[in-house]
């Protein structure tokens, strides 16, 4: 459940973002997450749910983008996507690959009043 | 500041200054602001404080992560034994409550500081950065720490650590790397516990080793029973010689 870490994070994050602006509401919240960030959603939701409770971001509608895995093999240079930690290389087979998008946890804008 | 120009906090833009593009953004009603921050962003300086401590100090601090009961505690215990005449050993103890492991690592005559999680499934960096003004490492030490025992959420907190070690025993089976691929992807050192009860086990440490690398090729790993005191020469000859 480190999903609630991360959602207490993007509170915080999200708020002195917000204040540092003189903002009191913040109505949109867009969050960047990579499919290998090691973060399930529906865990995040409900951590969300409750970490924005009495924060700016209470009512804020909350937009998520999901940015999927690509990885480049160490061996053979393929640049290929990755559904998973386990891919191995489709052009030479080998296992040694970087994964070089998806594991993004990014708050990318608030939208405030 | 605006976020979107990053101009002051009075905002006159007709009057006070020219911007060479498009500055058409309200300041009254909504207003978006780009942020483009990393969720875990206050964790990770954290931790680049404590790894700047580290190095500061020559201090080799390993971060020791596994499931409950695969043997951290043991093998830190047997570790200790061997190590703590080469050098000096400190120990921090993540548990969500009790001071157990803190009081089996205290009688192995080592200083150590608990951390108590309370609900928390793993350390983060500011608990590190807390229980290290309180342990002080002297110079050139070892410094463990023991993780809650966790094989999924302490894979995504960086505490400024020098190996991210991952535990796995034998009596797991041998598929817990791919069913677990993130841990075993962070970390750097894997050590394959409890190797003597593999004869009577339907795990192959060759299958689990395949596995590990399977999901990180990079994994230096090290097969060793902490128990039965099988495989620690290696292991501690590396940590006696790692930087």
């Amino acid at each position: 459940m480190h999903e609630l870490s991360v959602a207490q994070s993007i509170v915080e994050s999200a708020e002195r973002e917000a204040r540092n602006h003189h903002a009191t509401l913040i109505e949109e919240l867009e969050l960047e997450i990579g499919a290998l960030a090691g973060v399930d959603w529906d865990a995040l939701d409900f951590a969300l749910e409750s970490a924005i409770k009495g924060s700016l971001l209470e009512d804020a509608r909350i937009i998520r983008q999901i940015i999927a895995g690509e990885g480049r093999c160490g061996d053979c240079e393929n640049l290929f996507p990755v559904e998973n930690l386990l891919s191995a290389c489709p052009v030479c087979g080998s296992y040694a690959v970087k994964i070089v998008k998806g594991k993004e946890l990014r708050i990318k804008s608030i939208t405030v009043k | 500041m605006c976020g979107t120009c990053g101009c002051g906090d009075r905002h006159h833009h007709e009057s006070d200054h020219e911007h060479p593009y498009d500055h058409s953004h309200s300041h009254e009603e909504n207003r978006m602001i780009v942020v483009e921050q990393d969720i875990l962003q206050r964790n990770n300086l954290l931790a680049e404080r404590n790894r700047g401590y580290f190095e500061a100090k020559n201090i080799f601090c390993l971060n020791l992560m596994s499931s409950p009961g695969s043997g951290k505690t043991t093998l830190l215990e047997e570790t200790i034994r061997q190590m703590k005449n080469r050098k000096p050993v400190y120990v921090i103890e993540g548990d969500q409550q009790t001071s157990n492991d803190a009081d089996r690592i205290a009688a192995s005559g080592v200083p150590v500081f608990q951390v108590n999680t309370g609900t928390g499934c793993h350390l983060e960096a500011s608990m590190i950065n807390h229980a290290l003004k309180h342990l002080n490492p002297e110079e050139n030490a070892l410094l463990f720490i023991e993780n809650v025992g966790n094989l999924v959420c302490p894979a995504l907190f960086d505490l400024g650590e020098a190996e991210k070690t991952v535990i796995v025993s034998t009596t797991e089976g041998d598929d817990k790397p791919l069913k677990y691929p993130y841990m075993f992807k962070e970390a750097s050192v894997c050590i394959i516990n409890k190797t003597d009860l593999a004869p009577y086990l339907n795990t192959r440490i060759d299958t689990l080793r395949e596995n590990c690398l399977k999901v990180n090729p990079h994994l230096r790993i090290f097969e060793v029973s902490a128990l039965k005191n099988t495989g620690m020469e290696e292991w501690c000859n590396w940590l006696a010689t790692a930087r």
